[in-house]
């Protein structure tokens, strides 16, 4: 037993912890939980929680269906929503075969691999998400158009609405468990919000953000109210997206910092850009995984949906943010297509593949952008070079599918499983009769 | 670390209560049996007895336990202002006591005295650091006396550093002393941990944790200047 279990075991004895939840997360990015009890905690540590994965997305396979949860101790926290009788804890797990190995089918071990590669080449990897998300009356859909909480817009101070209500306690609850939260304020549309968790370590940050995505949900639920991920719920609103700042380190040292240059980019900041640059097209299907996506990359404002690069232009993919002068450690770059409603342990082991990939070919990277992209005929585009991001799901899966790096990266498993799987969504989408067909061609034919 | 006796089972919650925030490893009977059947090997190294509304029981106790087999020398007496009279004649029964109901802060002071001068501590080890307290027999965290939930990195890094309140420490000292040597994460790691345990101190403490510009962290100021 590590020390770390000890406490564990010590701290659920000392607070009189009744239920401990075993979280992980599947291929699609959905919260999935195993309850157990503290009795079963110390065999939890040293065997595993043995379970039948067949109902999990992407955890079913043509032989045996079982699978072992190996709860992380690091991860232990109490969850503050426990009745006050009724403490409970929350642990993420690694997932394994029961023969230990790990398995391929779970997204955090995913993850884990891509970030130990990166050690090897002696990098950490570090990101932080900026959530967006709308509030609204309620999450049924088959009460039509969702009803947003205020009509309000970017960064008003809003003095007693619902919503910025909401926000406040979902922060409270985020620091009261260990995640910390850098800015909130009211976004563009109405009831929209923004919450920027601090950077960790990429690891960290994919499990902060499946307990961000719950918390936010959670605290809605309470009033009665509704949050959601979804990128493009309203018609002629912006969409939720969550921008994702990545940096990385080599020990005490952020590797994108050269103060000598005019971008303040060092030589790696500009490989790993034009990594991710090159590669966007192939992950884009995991970054924006659902046919809804591709509606918020359509917008004309916010989204990026052109390949390209700049320090202040909202059309490029990637932003590289202008830094006051020694601020050495905050160098860093900004991916901008990714949304909320993605897997964010298998976008970041994406985005860390591409970007170390243009590292260790030597990538160069493209001039920067400074035009507003939108302003521009494709033709022009084409002629500076710059592509589009796939415009749908059915285009960001055939990408995907000749992608090595997409392929490598999450390990044949799931790149097949999640390729499977997002064909059979959007052949569903294709047969489906929206109601803008019905809008428009049922009153004129 | 042997228990302490406490008298009578269960305890008063108040007294559970304080003997718990102190770091005190304690341990109820209700009568001479259960003392004598859960006594440690060495000896109980003291007691606290509780004389309630009906004093002769505690006193009866406390006799059972100051001759004969079992002799604790270390016997605290918690009694009712109303019932000093009746330890006329029976000061051998006690070396202190204290009125009940106490005042936690003449309580921790009186079991302090005693089982130091005992001369074996029954006390777990405990940082106290202002409105932190910290035991590290049990892991557990206080602040204000409402308890702290901290994973296990965050609550080795505050021991590490409320262990030694006023020296400045680098990232780099903190991440090998604290995470050890081999720890990949790097120096960030440390500017991540101290922040998360700031925002779970809450904002009227997150400040015990200081920042040293350019050089790391400290915790609280030296009692020696």
């Amino acid at each position: 037993m590590s020390r770390d279990q000890e406490y564990v075991l010590r701290t659920v004895e000392e607070r009189g912890v009744r239920l401990v939840r075993l979280w992980f997360t599947d291929v699609l990015g959905q919260l999935k939980s195993v309850a157990i009890s503290p009795a079963e905690l110390e065999s939890a540590f040293n065997e595993g929680v043995q379970f039948d994965g067949t109902a999990i997305d992407g955890f079913s396979r043509v032989h045996e269906s079982d699978v072992l949860a190996r709860p992380d101790a690091t991860t232990f926290e109490l969850l503050p929503w426990a009745k006050e009788d009724e403490p409970s804890g929350r642990m993420f797990c690694d997932i394994e075969n029961l023969d230990g190995t790990p398995f391929e089918g779970d997204p955090r071990q995913i993850l884990r691999r891509n970030l130990q590669s990166a050690r090897e080449q002696g990098y950490t990897f570090f990101a932080a998400p900026e959530a967006e998300f709308f509030y609204f009356a309620s999450g049924d859909p088959s009460l039509g158009k969702p009803q947003p909480l205020d009509r309000a817009s970017y960064f008003d101070l809003t003095t007693s609405d619902v919503s910025s209500d909401l926000r406040k306690r979902t922060i409270h609850m985020l620091e009261a468990m260990g995640i910390p939260v850098e800015y909130s304020f009211h976004e563009d549309s109405p009831s929209q919000h923004e919450i920027d968790l601090r950077y960790t370590e990429a690891l960290d940050m994919a499990d902060n953000v499946m307990t961000l995505r719950l918390v936010v949900k959670k605290i809605a639920m309470e009033r009665d109210t509704y949050a959601t991920f979804m990128p493009k719920p309203l018609n002629g609103v912006q969409g939720s997206g969550m921008h994702t700042h990545l940096s990385l380190f080599d020990g005490e040292t952020n590797v994108f910092h050269d103060p000598d240059d005019e971008y303040g980019m060092s030589e790696t900041a500009r490989r790993f850009t034009a990594g991710i640059l090159r590669h966007a097209r192939e992950i884009t299907a995991v970054t924006n995984q659902l046919v809804n996506s591709y509606k918020r990359l359509a917008e004309t404002s916010e989204a990026p949906p052109f390949v390209a690069w700049a320090r202040n232009n909202r059309s490029a993919l990637v932003r590289v943010p202008v830094r006051r002068k020694n601020k050495a450690e905050s160098a860093r770059i900004e991916y901008r297509a990714i949304d909320g409603a993605s897997n964010p342990y298998l976008a970041y082991s994406l985005l860390l593949a591409a970007g170390l990939r243009g590292v260790a070919e030597g990538y160069d990277l493209p001039m920067e952008t400074n035009v507003n992209l939108f302003e521009l005929t494709d033709r022009e585009r084409r002629e500076m070079g710059i592509e589009p991001l796939p415009r749908s799901l059915d285009e960001a899966l055939d990408v995907m599918e000749e992608s090595k790096l997409a392929r490598d990266t999450l390990g044949d498993h799931v790149f097949e499983w999640f390729l499977r799987n997002k064909r059979a969504e959007w052949a569903e989408f294709c047969a489906h009769v929206t109601p803008f067909e019905l809008e428009r061609y049922l009153p004129t034919w | 670390m042997d228990a302490l006796l406490v008298f009578p089972e269960p305890a008063p919650p108040e007294l559970a209560q304080a003997l718990d925030m102190g770091g005190w490893v304690w341990k109820g009977a209700s009568d001479i049996d259960s003392a004598r059947r859960d006594e440690p090997v060495d000896g109980w190294p003291g007691a606290v007895v509780v004389a309630g509304t009906d004093p002769d029981e505690a006193f009866r106790f406390c006799r059972s336990i100051r001759s004969g087999d079992i002799n604790v020398e270390s016997v605290l007496l918690l009694i009712n202002g109303g019932h000093l009279a009746s330890l006329d004649f029976r000061e051998n029964l006690f070396a202190d006591f204290c009125i009940h109901p106490f005042h936690p802060v003449e309580l921790e002071a009186r079991l302090k005295h005693l089982f130091r001068r005992a001369g074996r501590a029954a006390r777990a080890e405990v940082i106290e650091y202002g409105p932190l307290a910290m035991n590290l027999e049990t892991y557990q965290a206080v602040i204000e006396s409402k308890p702290l939930d901290l994973t296990y990195m965050e609550y080795e890094l505050l021991k590490f550093l409320a262990s030694h309140p006023g020296r400045v420490f680098t990232r780099e000292t903190l991440l090998s002393r604290v995470w050890g040597y081999d720890y990949y994460g790097g120096a960030r790691t440390v500017d991540v941990h101290v922040r998360r345990l700031r925002s779970k101190l809450g904002e009227e403490h997150a400040n015990l944790i200081q920042t040293v510009r350019s050089v790391g962290y400290s915790f609280g100021t030296s009692r020696w200047v």
